[in-house]
């Protein structure tokens, strides 16, 4: 039984150019000129076909701009398709992004008939099923007060609890499960195995490879809006990481693993020196985009130094995806330290301990300094590089045995010591704590 | 484009029901089956219209009030201006209770239409997240201004009483000539909410339209005052489908006449060819909505 099946489905964006920093193309000619102008085609989604039987689990892994997300909106109907046919064999129900169609100003009560029916449940439907939502979200004593004072993971719990009442054939899911602390998080996981374990067509999109290696039987890997690959999700997932490394277009879009700036006189830098390249490399020397967590990860940038005489200080600021500063390094080697460099060329290469960041992308701003009483910047690279950090769940990395989501910018294993001294039975206690 | 092809039996005993997405498409069965398929988002119609109002008046003091509020306080301008510095010709009926009779639908039609353009483009957030028939968005703010519009038309009912206006049979004729106008305003809503989402020139302009608009249309002054324009004027001021409408609301509700069935036809052959060719053209457009939103 076939619940779901993308027949040579093709998603084609029309992409206007907005020229707004060309003053001719900002006045009303040029305005009413580009009206007629042709826009330009971008292939979001070609030639994709797969089928999905009834009680499956299939995840769709693939970089930021594979086309993933496009393949959902498409089964949820957000998006119409351009080429190609969908068959859906059931009620959808898709996990978006939860908290869709709340109104602030009103109450959360009132929001759980808004957003219910916004996805699609009756009336009485969400009436006799009100009480478990409320039950399930955990902010009972709040359900009378407008969302707008509601906490962002207040917002996010009754989001949730919503959707997982949804009760739907098939489900799709993207990211959802990464909301809220984590004891909520596993209810919601729990939430999804229990919909998984009562036979629901489970579709999963996710960047979280070790969720969808748990989560899943199948596995689709797509790259530039084409599935290039599907299996069994242990298989896919290696490719993924292995195939990654040499077409990677990064979760950041259009930035790579690697960057080079051929020409001289255009690369960021002064007269004093100026930036040549700047790549994510293995300890083996190979340029890589994707990093087993508990591998060392060498960021090395290649500059030229035109004018000797000069204290200069590479750097590098690492970003998580959602643009938060990690943490700061810099060149402090005592030959390089405080000593001012002849003309060159030089390669310096930051070394990341293996288990020490999450899994996730990491992106990184390369620059280089002087030291001097007024810190100059000879350039400031915001998105040099970037790479992915993945957690292969094999006990050994600081999760250790653990599989479920882990908080926190960064995830050092650290040196643990432990003192024991043997202590008295709980009875000497007792018998202790009533002399004393 | 979605069809959706009634519940189908598969493996016994369950029911499930098999939807094809396929490109946008023009097809009188696809049309069937979008109508059949809003039928089923009754109960999203319900609560988002129920929502319109209520947040509406959530927290605003006066509360529901201000659907009343709205249509006196230019009533009361209207009065000083046309009974006192320019006269109007009313058939004999107090100024004040004439012009509020034909601002009572006016403000319904012209809050429907400034709500109801903007409707897609302030839900983005929805437009590209869940998937519902996006002409309930328009509808429903069309719904909130006929509710805004009963409210409004209590405080008819008091002048009426006040100024001793006789009520006769003839006012249940408001009811079809309100609906004509409820057609008109559907047609004009999912037009403009339409061509909203790729030129955000028509949520700036409509303010002005509806200005000019509300003076081609006897809101302020009886029709018979139009008759003074030159015919060719005339003739297509005639064509302006809110003149049959709120002509003869008047004429039925303050004056107590029948209506006058040529132009109420006019009004009404227009809207009925109009609101077709506007769902359709909305249905075009809401295929590619989430893509330029």
């Amino acid at each position: 039984m076939i619940d779901l099946r993308f027949d040579s489905v093709s998603k084609k964006y029309l992409i206007r150019q907005e020229e707004e920093d060309d003053p001719k193309a900002r006045s009303l000619a040029g305005r009413l000129r580009r009206l007629w102008q042709r826009p330009r085609e971008f292939w979001a989604v070609r030639n994709v076909s797969f089928e999905v039987h009834r009680g499956e689990a299939l995840g769709i892994i693939g970089h930021n701009g594979a086309g993933k997300s496009t393949v959902l909106k498409l089964l949820a109907n957000i998006v119409t398709p351009s080429q190609g046919e969908i068959m859906i064999n059931g009620q959808l129900a898709a996990l978006i992004e939860v908290g869709s169609g709340f109104h602030q100003e009103l109450t959360g009560r009132e929001n759980v008939y808004l957003s219910g029916s916004i996805l699609g449940m009756r009336r009485n439907e969400i009436t006799r099923k009100l009480d478990s939502i409320i039950e399930f979200s955990g902010i009972r004593e709040f359900i009378d007060t407008p969302v707008k004072r509601y906490s962002s993971g207040m917002f996010v719990r009754l989001g949730f609890s919503i959707a997982a009442h949804l009760d739907p054939d098939i489900l799709l899911l993207d990211e959802v499960l990464a909301v809220g602390d984590a004891a909520f998080q596993s209810k919601c996981l729990e939430r999804v195995n229990d919909l998984r374990r009562g036979g629901k067509t489970i579709l999963f999109i996710s960047h979280d490879l070790g969720a969808v290696e748990r989560l899943c039987d199948r596995v689709l890997l797509m790259q530039r809006g084409e599935v290039i690959a599907s299996g069994s999700p242990a298989e896919v997932i290696d490719q993924y990481k292995h195939s990654a490394a040499t077409s990677f277009t990064s979760s950041f879009q259009g930035m790579g693993a690697v960057r080079e700036w051929p020409d001289a006189q255009t690369a960021p830098g002064d007269g004093i020196v100026r930036l040549r390249k700047v790549r994510a490399r293995t300890e083996e020397g190979e340029t890589a985009a994707v990093f087993d967590i508990r591998r060392p990860i060498g960021v090395e940038m290649t500059y030229e130094v035109l004018e000797p005489g000069h204290v200069l200080i590479p750097n590098y600021y690492f970003f998580n995806q959602e643009q938060q500063l990690l943490f700061y390094a810099q060149d402090l080697e005592p030959d390089s330290r405080g000593q001012s460099r002849p003309a060159g060329q030089y390669v310096s290469t930051a070394w990341i301990p293996g288990n020490f960041l999450i899994n996730g992308s990491i992106l990184v701003a390369a620059n280089i300094t002087s030291d001097i009483s007024v810190v100059a910047h000879h350039f400031h690279v915001r998105e040099a590089v970037a790479f992915n950090v993945v957690d292969s769940f094999d006990g050994d990395s600081t999760r250790g045995d653990y599989t479920g989501p882990i908080g926190g910018l960064i995830r050092p294993r650290l040196n643990w010591t432990t003192q024991f001294r043997e202590t008295h039975t709980a009875n000497e206690c007792v018998l202790e704590g009533e002399s004393a | 484009m979605t069809e959706v092809e009634p519940k189908v039996k598969i493996a016994g005993a369950v029911t499930r029901r098999v939807k094809f997405i396929r490109p946008n498409s023009f097809s009188v069965f696809g049309v069937v089956n979008q109508l059949r398929e809003l039928t089923r988002y009754f109960d999203l119609i319900h609560t988002l219209s129920q929502h319109r109002i209520r947040v509406r008046y959530k927290q605003s003091a006066l509360g529901l009030t201000w659907a009343i509020m709205q249509p006196l306080s230019l009533m009361l301008i209207y009065t000083v201006i046309f009974s006192f510095v320019a006269k109007i010709q009313t058939n004999g009926a107090p100024y004040a209770i004439f012009v509020f009779v034909g601002l009572l639908p006016w403000t319904y039609f012209s809050t429907a239409l400034t709500s109801a353009t903007n409707s897609l483009v302030s839900h983005i957030n929805l437009i590209t997240k869940v998937y519902f028939p996006r002409e309930i968005l328009p509808l429903t703010y069309v719904i909130a201004a006929f509710f805004d519009f009963l409210i409004a038309t209590s405080m008819l009912a008091i002048m009426m009483i006040y100024y001793r206006v006789p009520l006769t049979s003839n006012v249940l004729y408001a009811v079809p000539i309100i609906l004509v106008m409820t057609i008109f305003v559907m047609a004009m809503a999912l037009i403009l909410s339409a061509v909203q989402v790729r030129f955000r020139d028509v949520g700036v302009g409509l303010p002005l339209l509806l200005q000019i608009w509300m003076f081609a249309t006897p809101v302020v002054y009886p029709l018979s005052t139009a008759a003074k324009l030159p015919p060719t004027l005339h003739v297509l001021y005639l064509l302006n489908p809110m003149v049959g409408v709120i002509e003869n609301f008047r004429r039925t509700v303050l004056l107590g006449s029948s209506p006058e069935f040529v132009s109420l036809g006019i009004s009404l052959l227009i809207s009925l060819i109009l609101l077709p060719a506007a769902y359709l053209y909305f249905k075009r457009a809401e295929a590619t909505v989430a893509d330029i939103i």
